[in-house]
């Protein structure tokens, strides 16, 4: 008995140091040496300036400036509007939309009417942006990632399909042709994980960032 | 359903097979003191922690000093490990609580220890909002291995005395222990971990990134040492994540890659466990047929998850959503879902997550569909024991085994033998009370939960109709089940804002949840051990005609069938008020 004691107190010691310590501090010497970009989040610039990680979703979205004062909701965070001139990134739980420091899925369950309604608001944004530069556009062709809410809240892709009826916003807005941001969109797909695990999916920021080097911006 | 979904599937099957049986040889040469190809590496600092701990390897332990000292190291790591995290602000010296979070109340963290000492990881806090880096290494990031390698010992234990061929020893649980991490856990953490950081995830100390996006937004990325929490959570079927949505959020599961590598990760040890086990018994077919019994219902599972969550759920059609797969769309039930996972990557990976102790998600299974989330509930019924936890698995299906041996036996009339051995009245008692404490507590805790206004809090509120008590059941199984997976909806912890200050726990949520995981962890682990304490000595008779086979085919269907009786028996009328109803009526509530 007391020898138990003993050992388990110095085991649990010497295992913390060796295992919580020493281990992760391993792991982060290699990492930081042979993969820096990785380790430190993939931290993407522009201009000198960070703004994002390339695997983390972000809003593509503006303020909304009422009467001059940009709006804020009851909890002080900033009201948005989604930014036509860039491609938009799915639905998202968080609050606010994309937060990388608190994620949270959405927890909906399939036969909760609170889904129902959150699915059909997403659907119907999803057309007020999209139908009046796609006018063929109808419900049924809606892809599901543009209307129903990611895992982490912040998913870095969108489907290709989603993407395609986007491009046309993107198109007119920015006064480019079609196919150009279809190639666009096809040169920032990756495919399946080792040709066959998972889903093709178009990575959000790195398709905008082309576009504003394309188009400066604009 | 796509082409690719199913390819993922059986290539998945196929490859954990192809790498579990070498890796089964590789256990059993550590568990009875062969060389293994890594003695020149480890031999040194394995003499080095025997010394410095005052162990004696040598020293042969019975059953019950077995236990001993495996319930007295698990105290001193639950004392640890609270007190760590009760007294986070304290190791801000170390510059590793960057946030400057404070440390989480009294109740919640009473409910993460005993969390992750049992190898549940069930949480109610959410790490990005309030763990310090420091509290996740040196807390969490070590039990998770502990906790691992303790259920790794005891399945060990338990093969010992199923096929010992004499005396009273079960080996020595220190030095079990210590090789376990050395040996099996250390190296593959290590190179996983580092598969991870080149595929994407991060591992760093820095404070969260804060910045302005491409649209001028503020933006903040929570950062930290990620994939070295991320290799163990998943090796050692903890399931904990190092963000609020664990497997889901890219820098713990940046590609589909590392989705299909996580997947095998978990798998791997329960599944060479079982491969262990038969090298060990001498007859390797004892090992194929409980592999082939866990392999049939795994499939099962897989099946109907995908084909359910590829049809959609009641709310997506009635908002008017079409579910079906076209060009460019992954279609089906995608809320919760990754798009990088699509709908086979998420279903696949939460049975993985859920036939082991694992617990951890990539996608949300409280938005899975009516039939997808029943699979899950499935799944813990039958108590960890499709491959489950790293350990547990193996020890919870050897039970089973006894018991479909005794009832064998009884059914032909023949004294039932397991391996030459008589199994009798007294084993069969231990067996049985072994077996059904897990969903005795487990019943126990959701009754209590559902039916006090103090549990009912913890529902979340879009969580309407059968949904509500889903919630509660799957809290409720799945801590019993040490398994952590959640319908996340169900709250434990309020929390204001970001960093603990003003936040309180559901107390009765955190505290019956935290003895309802330490009471289904320990006292099997006690049953397991005593069982394995009785067989040890028994004599063995070589095999006649009339010795029931248990390494055929015959067997595996009546073990499964013992398992789903069982399993269903106790379970069927709690699943039928949740996610049945759910998933027969399409009505929404």
């Amino acid at each position: 008995m007391k020898k138990d004691v003993t050992t388990s107190a110095i085991g649990i010691v010497v295992l913390t140091l060796l295992l919580g310590i020493l281990y992760p501090l391993f792991i982060t010497g290699v990492s930081q040496v042979a993969s820096p970009g990785n380790a430190t989040g993939q931290k993407v610039y522009v201009g000198g300036k960070l703004v994002g990680s390339k695997i983390i979703g972000q809003q593509f979205a503006v303020q909304v400036v009422k009467h001059g004062k940009p709006q804020v909701d009851k909890n002080g965070n900033p009201v948005t509007t989604p930014d036509p001139r860039y491609f938009q990134t799915r639905p998202s739980a968080t609050v606010p939309p994309d937060n990388a420091a608190a994620t949270t899925f959405s927890n909906l369950g399939p036969n909760n009417v609170a889904t129902e309604q959150a699915i059909a608001s997403n659907i119907q944004a999803y057309l007020a942006l999209e139908q009046p530069y796609d006018r063929g556009l109808t419900k049924a062709q809606v892809p599901v990632d543009a209307a129903d809410s990611s895992a982490s809240g912040i998913d870095p892709d969108i489907s290709v399909a989603n993407a395609q009826i986007q491009a046309h916003r993107i198109a007119a807005v920015r006064r480019l042709s079609l196919a150009r941001v279809d190639s666009l969109v096809a040169q920032y797909t990756h495919g399946r994980g080792l040709g066959f695990s998972g889903e093709p999916g178009v990575n959000v920021l790195e398709l905008n960032l082309a576009l504003d080097r394309l188009t400066g911006g604009h | 359903m796509t082409f690719a979904g199913w390819l993922t599937i059986f290539l998945f099957v196929a490859i954990l097979t192809a790498i579990a049986l070498p890796f089964g040889r590789y256990m059993a040469a550590v568990y009875t003191g062969e060389r293994t190809i890594l003695d020149p590496l480890f031999r040194g600092p394995e003499r080095i922690l025997y010394k410095v701990l005052r162990v004696d390897p040598h020293k042969e332990q019975d059953w019950k000093a077995y236990a001993k000292s495996l319930i007295i190291f698990s105290l001193a790591g639950w004392l640890l490990l609270y007190l760590i995290l009760r007294t986070q602000t304290l190791w801000n010296f170390t510059g590793l609580n960057p946030q400057h979070f404070h440390s989480g109340t009294w109740d919640v963290t009473f409910n993460t220890t005993s969390s992750f000492l049992t190898n549940t990881n069930w949480q109610y806090y959410g790490g990005e909002t309030t763990m310090s880096y420091f509290s996740q290494m040196a807390g969490l990031t070590v039990q998770n291995w502990l906790s691992a390698g303790i259920g790794i010992v005891v399945a060990v234990a338990l093969v010992r005395g199923i096929i010992s061929r004499s005396g009273s020893s079960l080996g020595n649980f220190w030095q079990d222990l210590i090789r376990t991490i050395l040996y099996v856990l250390g190296p593959l953490a290590v190179v996983y971990a580092l598969v991870l950081v080149f595929q994407g995830s991060i591992q760093n100390f820095s404070h969260y990134l804060s910045f302005n996006g491409v649209t001028g937004l503020a933006n903040q990325i929570g950062m930290g040492p990620v994939a070295s929490q991320e290799a163990i959570k998943m090796l050692g079927t903890n399931g904990g994540g190092f963000f609020n949505t664990n497997s889901a959020h890219p820098f713990e599961n940046p590609t589909a890659f590392t989705n299909f590598i996580e997947m095998l990760s978990v798998l791997l040890i329960p599944a060479a466990l079982v491969f262990m086990y038969g090298r060990m018994s001498g007859n390797r077919r004892q090992g194929y047929a409980i592999y082939s019994t866990m392999m049939i219902m795994f499939l099962g599972a897989v099946i109907v998850a995908y084909i359910a969550e590829a049809h959609g759920s009641p709310a997506q059609h009635a908002a008017g959503l079409h579910t079906h797969v076209f060009a460019g769309s992954t279609g089906g039930n995608l809320e919760g879902k990754e798009q990088r996972f699509g709908i086979a990557g998420s279903a696949l990976f939460n049975v993985v997550t859920t036939v082991t102790s694992c617990g951890a998600v990539n996608s949300s299974i409280e938005s899975f569909t009516g039939i997808g989330g029943a699979v899950p509930f499935a799944n813990l019924s039958a108590s960890e024991v499709i491959f489950g936890g790293v350990g547990s698995g193996l020890y919870s299906i050897l039970l089973y085994v006894l018991l479909a041996v005794f009832i064998g036996g009884l059914m032909v009339g023949r004294t039932p033998e397991y391996l030459g051995k008589k199994i009798e009245g007294r084993e069969i008692k231990l067996v049985v009370l072994g077996l059904l404490i897990t969903p005795l507590t487990a019943l126990f805790s959701t009754a209590l939960a559902t039916a006090s206004s103090a549990g009912r809090a913890s529902i979340s509120a879009a969580a309407t109709g059968p949904q509500g008590f889903s919630e509660t059941f799957y809290a409720y199984l799945s801590q019993a089940n040490n398994n952590g997976s959640a319908f996340a909806g169900y709250t434990g912890y309020i929390q204001p804002n970001a960093g603990n200050l003003g936040a309180h726990g559901v107390k009765l949520a955190d505290i019956l949840g935290g003895f309802t995981m330490m009471f289904a962890r320990y006292a099997p682990i006690l049953f397991a051990l005593a069982v394995a304490g009785e067989l040890v000595g028994k004599r063995v008779s070589p095999a006649g005609l009339g010795t029931m086979r248990t390494d055929n085919p015959t067997f595996v269907v009546l073990l499964i069938g013992v398992i789903v009786l069982v399993g269903a028996l106790t379970f069927f009328p709690a699943l039928l008020l949740g996610p049945i109803v759910q998933g027969l009526t399409g009505h929404l509530y």
